[in-house]
């Protein structure tokens, strides 16, 4: 059940992230990138992390694909303009493919049985942001809250 | 008796399920997935072609003049001549739209209204999607109806459709942010994410008499009514459907769409409602309890829908009694008054906490409330300015 449930997740995701990647109008492309966040998502699902599956479907698709979206209406023109085969994205790309494949057939952990782990519930997660990871934490919310006085000031009524 | 009644639902179920006895697991896993979606699509569409023509009489009612009165007893077969009438209508696209986005809309707009109504418990043992983060569901699955609202307004290719979709976005997010931080008390207090769990934390009654609602603490009401006012404006009713401001721009994203794409973007709306609310009822208004003790042999699920529908009534007395409000009014209220106060709840459901959630802390954090309600509203006020609007346009 699982093994086929991979297989129809995994084709759905590497779908939406080539028709994201090749489509001729960018707006499309953006659309199908938030499917692509759906396929990941669901990944973690099947993985039992539901947390993190939740976190990506509300993150990248309730704010960064609206961001994106966004972005591209208010500053693009030249939608559907052939902007001919992009070799510099296409050798990136190729590069970090063989970096990941290379890390994983190389790594160790891989041989071994995975051990068995209790279930990832919220509340562990919870606990462990509070506990050993308060600072990190804290650091993030101080450069958010930083970010989002920024922006405020950016739009700020200057005084005549 | 009555507890058998109470679980006559759960009981049907099983029994349709002990028929497939002796197939695969996995054959009863998805019938048993099936029997909650069509329970779920059955009763919450019945309940929207009813609201449909209610909500019509009521504000009838409230005008001065018949409802619909016309089909049928008393008009209530109106939403069968109006889903007639939408199904054969002409469904008009226009030529320079986006064909593929412009459909795809009000399918994801539709999925996601009725996907989140699956992580709600209706009643006991009666939560047709059980997940360890439900509360988090409920808002990761919400927040992508921000993106079939944008695919609707720039599928449509039309500069009235592209505003209102602007609109609504605009107003989502900005209320998005209020209604999740007016949760997190209650997920504080509960610590839980679970809609079970917090449905369980508020089963009992102090001194037998009063329910341990959220609601009935000062900062659960106070919560209790930002989170309202934040779903009045997710499911753009009135007062704040700016978004499809008639008199402005036609039907904001809606314009272009015609026949049963339109009453899906209807069926949409309301359904949220139905989702925001039961999502409100289980946070603060007690689940599926009774309220009172001795009221405990009504069964579970009939708690919740008498709660809903007194929340769906308080919707519909909104809307007529209302005028629309004004974008910029909209957004300084939401950033000024909702979000400090959206805040405020937080602390005050720590204090609560521990002055130990008795009298004492039930004083504490109505003081806290009161304070910065009060200090608020002096803040706001003194910076009130009575002058002519002034208009800024992105240059």
């Amino acid at each position: 059940m699982n093994s086929a449930a991979f297989v129809v997740i995994a084709t759905f995701t590497v779908a939406a992230a080539l028709a994201a990647a090749t489509l001729r109008q960018l707006m499309h492309a953006a659309l199908s990138f938030a499917i692509a966040f759906v396929g990941v998502a669901a990944f973690f699902f099947l993985l039992g992390a539901e947390f993190v599956g939740l976190a990506l479907v509300f993150i990248y698709i309730g704010a960064v694909a609206v961001l994106i979206v966004f972005t591209i209406l208010l500053t693009r023109r030249d939608v559907g303009k052939d902007r001919g085969f992009n070799w510099g994205g296409a050798i990136v790309a190729g590069a970090v493919f063989g970096g990941l494949t290379w890390s994983i057939l190389k790594t160790q952990s891989l041989a071994i049985v995975a051990p068995h782990m209790p279930a990832l519930t919220v509340k562990r997660i919870g606990a462990a942001l509070m506990t050993s990871y308060v600072w990190p934490l804290q650091c993030v919310g101080l450069l958010l809250t930083a970010a989002l006085i920024g922006a405020l000031i950016l739009v700020l009524e200057e005084k005549r | 008796m009555s507890k058998s009644l109470d679980q006559v639902f759960v009981s049907a179920k099983q029994w349709l399920l002990s028929l497939l006895a002796g197939s695969p697991s996995w054959v009863i896993q998805v019938v048993s997935s099936l029997i909650n979606i069509f329970a779920l699509l059955g009763v919450f569409l019945t309940l929207f072609a009813l609201l449909s023509v209610l909500e019509r009489k009521i504000l009838g009612r409230m005008q001065n003049r018949y409802g619909p009165n016309r089909v049928g007893p008393f008009g209530l077969f109106q939403p069968i001549a109006d889903g007639i009438k939408m199904l054969v209508k002409e469904d008009i696209v226009p030529a320079r739209a986006d064909k593929i986005v412009h459909f795809l809309a009000p399918v994801l707009i539709a999925a996601v209204a009725i996907l989140t109504l699956g992580v709600i418990p209706y009643g006991r043992n009666m939560t047709p999607f059980t997940i360890d983060a439900g509360i988090l569901f409920f808002f990761a699955v919400g927040s992508t109806t921000e993106l079939a609202v944008f695919m609707a307004g720039w599928g449509s290719n039309n500069k009235f459709s592209m505003l209102g979709a602007m609109r609504a976005i605009a107003q989502m997010i900005s209320y998005e942010l209020p209604l999740i931080i007016t949760v997190l008390p209650v997920v504080m207090v509960v610590g839980s994410l679970t809609p079970d769990r917090i449905v369980a934390a508020q089963a009992d009654y102090t001194l037998g008499l009063v329910p341990r609602w959220f609601v009935l603490t000062p900062w659960g009401a106070t919560a209790f009514i930002l989170f309202f006012v934040s779903g009045l404006v997710e499911s753009n009713r009135t007062p704040f459907d700016v978004p499809e401001g008639e008199s402005e721009i036609v039907a904001g994203h809606m314009t272009e769409y015609s026949g049963f794409k339109y009453a899906t973007f209807f069926m949409a709306e309301y359904i949220g409602m139905f989702a925001i609310s039961g999502l409100g009822i289980t946070l603060f208004l007690g689940g599926w309890h009774a309220p009172v003790h001795a009221l405990e042999f009504i069964p579970s699920y009939v708690w919740f829908f008498t709660k809903l529908s007194a929340l769906l009534f308080v919707y519909v007395w909104v809307r007529g009694t209302l005028p629309r409000t004004r974008v910029d009014q909209m957004m300084n209220f939401a950033w000024k008054f909702m979000l400090p106060m959206a805040f405020t709840c937080i602390v005050a459901a720590a204090v609560w906490h521990y002055t130990g959630r008795g009298l004492r802390g039930w004083l504490w954090s109505l003081f806290v409330i009161v304070l910065v309600y009060s200090a608020l509203s002096i803040l706001l006020d003194t910076k009130r300015k009575f002058a002519p609007r002034v208009y800024r346009f992105a240059e």
